[in-house]
């Protein structure tokens, strides 16, 4: 684990980035006070292993909580993964760690397999799990389909390997066969590595079918489980 | 040889051409006219202007005033950098970055180019230093301004694909690569261009100057050669520095991209819908 005392400077280097986590087993995540653009503050646990549902109408900020979990808004609070603290590691490896899935993909090279540190790694598994074979990798990326897009970019963030998985609408640009492809391999992952897992989605019966808990996002703040309000506002 | 001087009726017909210009862009509705009347007027006010100041500057020849002049010019051409941007930096940072890139570029190589190369006595020589650094200043501003503007527009066009690439684990560094490398070609393509039809298709200011002024064609073209790699070199050193500035000032310590930073202005509407 990096020492916290090396400060932002050694976090920012190349160094850093690079730098590579111990784990212990089933690292858990604990968001306290997280705050973020007037919103907040939000505190939440989730368990290694454990999948937590996250509703809410459109507006609430479901997904600003997303991108502030992996420190792509300025944010006060702290998160932590396991042992590790997210203001402790350098921004990259925090987000590499905390796998966010975004709800549109983006892809800015010509073939699927260069969006990928080393495509020959992805697990074949993997690939078929979700209907593809290793020649997906030789793909123009022009002539994906919105859905193909949607189911490469989980392959993508998996091949990361996160210790932890945020979710924003994984199957909302997918068809129902593709919907149970993607989350018997999501809960496989989550289940297998032990990975704290947010699934954010608009519909309660996916919810249902994939999730330990549930909590819903309101303007005034998060309801966790059967309507306990967590935090303040 | 005696240069053949001007008279107030040659620049007259000359300004003819111009307002023909002008009038066909009015008729044509290419919004161009106000532009054109307006840089042909600060054309002629600025170097009539410079013209007596350099006068004044060759007959008492002094490093203080030399180095007035040289910092109007640099501060003037830092304002240029900056309303040259569709988007720019907030703050004092949006001027500062323009101007600090093209002092440590331009004045640096001219410095180099008056002290080591042409090593006149006194080094600052205004026949030489001025004209050397207005040279540099001029073209490194374009290139500076190109480049920061290339590079301030596709980070806002490409921000999600730069979030995505973040979101994946990448730096900040990593992330901008392709934008940096596009941004700082761009900057460089003019005088890249400039030098590689030099004599081809085009007959540099300066040496022209020179030739028209009675030199030795060799000379001329020997001084144009010079210059022509001072600006290369000024352009791909400042236009290196204010790319790698922006960058910083666009992205903070945890590798966040920070667009709120940026200001945008209106690009200015065309005449025709006056």
């Amino acid at each position: 684990m990096l020492p916290a005392e090396k400060g932002w400077r050694y976090r920012y280097s190349r160094a850093g980035c690079r730098e590579s986590i111990q784990w212990g087993p089933m690292p858990d995540l604990e968001v306290r006070n997280l705050c973020f653009r007037d919103r907040g503050p939000y505190s939440f646990h989730i368990a290694g292993g454990e999948c937590v549902g996250l509703r809410g109408a459109s507006g609430t900020g479901k997904s600003l909580l997303l991108r502030a979990m992996v420190d792509l808004d300025q944010r006060t609070g702290t998160m932590r993964l396991g042992a590790i603290q997210a203001d402790e590691v350098a921004a990259p490896l925090w987000r590499r760690m905390v796998g966010l899935l975004p709800a549109e993909s983006y892809w800015w090279l010509e073939s699927v397999g260069e969006h990928f540190a080393d495509f020959s790694k992805v697990k074949e598994d993997v690939l078929v799990a979700l209907g593809f074979d290793r020649s997906v990798g030789n793909w123009h990326v022009s002539r994906l389909s919105t859905g193909e897009k949607q189911r490469l970019a989980i392959i993508r963030l998996l091949a990361n390997q996160p210790r932890c998985l945020l979710l924003d609408e994984p199957t909302a640009s997918l068809d129902q066969c593709s919907v149970s492809q993607v989350e018997e391999l999501l809960i496989r992952y989550c289940r297998d590595n032990e990975v704290p897992m947010l699934w954010v989605s608009h519909d309660p019966a996916q919810l249902g079918r994939v999730c330990h808990r549930r909590f819903l996002m309101e303007n005034k703040g998060l309801l966790v489980g059967a309507g306990v309000l967590q935090n303040g506002c | 040889m005696d240069v053949k001087p001007l008279s107030p009726t040659d620049l007259a017909l000359a300004a003819s051409l111009l307002l023909l210009l002008g009038l066909l862009s009015w008729r044509l509705r290419l919004g161009l006219g106000r532009q054109i009347f307006i840089a042909a007027a600060r054309t002629t006010v600025q170097l009539l202007l410079i013209g007596h100041v350099l006068r004044l500057l060759f007959a008492h020849v002094h490093p203080g005033p030399l180095l007035l002049l040289a910092m109007i010019m640099l501060l003037v051409a830092g304002r240029e950098v900056m309303v040259r941007q569709q988007r720019f930096l907030r703050g004092i940072h949006g001027w500062l970055i323009g101007t600090g890139a093209m002092f440590v570029s331009s004045f640096s190589v001219t410095l180099l180019a008056l002290l080591v190369i042409i090593g006149n006595t006194p080094w600052y020589e205004p026949r030489y230093s001025i004209p050397i650094l207005g040279m540099l200043l001029g073209n490194t501003m374009t290139g500076v301004a190109l480049a920061m503007d290339r590079m301030t527009e596709a980070l806002w066009q490409q921000r999600q694909v730069i979030e995505q690439r973040l979101i994946l684990g990448q730096t900040a560094t990593q992330a901008v690569a392709e934008i940096r490398r596009q941004a700082i070609r761009s900057g460089m393509m003019p005088i890249i261009n400039a030098m590689a039809t030099a004599g081809l298709v085009s007959l540099p200011g300066m040496m022209t100057g020179q030739i028209l002024g009675g030199s030795n064609p060799l000379d001329a073209v020997q001084y144009q050669i010079l210059i022509m790699f001072l600006i290369c070199a000024g352009t791909g050193f400042g236009t290196l520095v204010a790319i790698r500035w922006l960058e910083r000032q666009l992205f903070d310590h945890r590798h966040r991209l920070r667009l709120e930073n940026l200001t945008s202005r209106e690009r200015p509407t065309s005449e025709a819908g006056r």
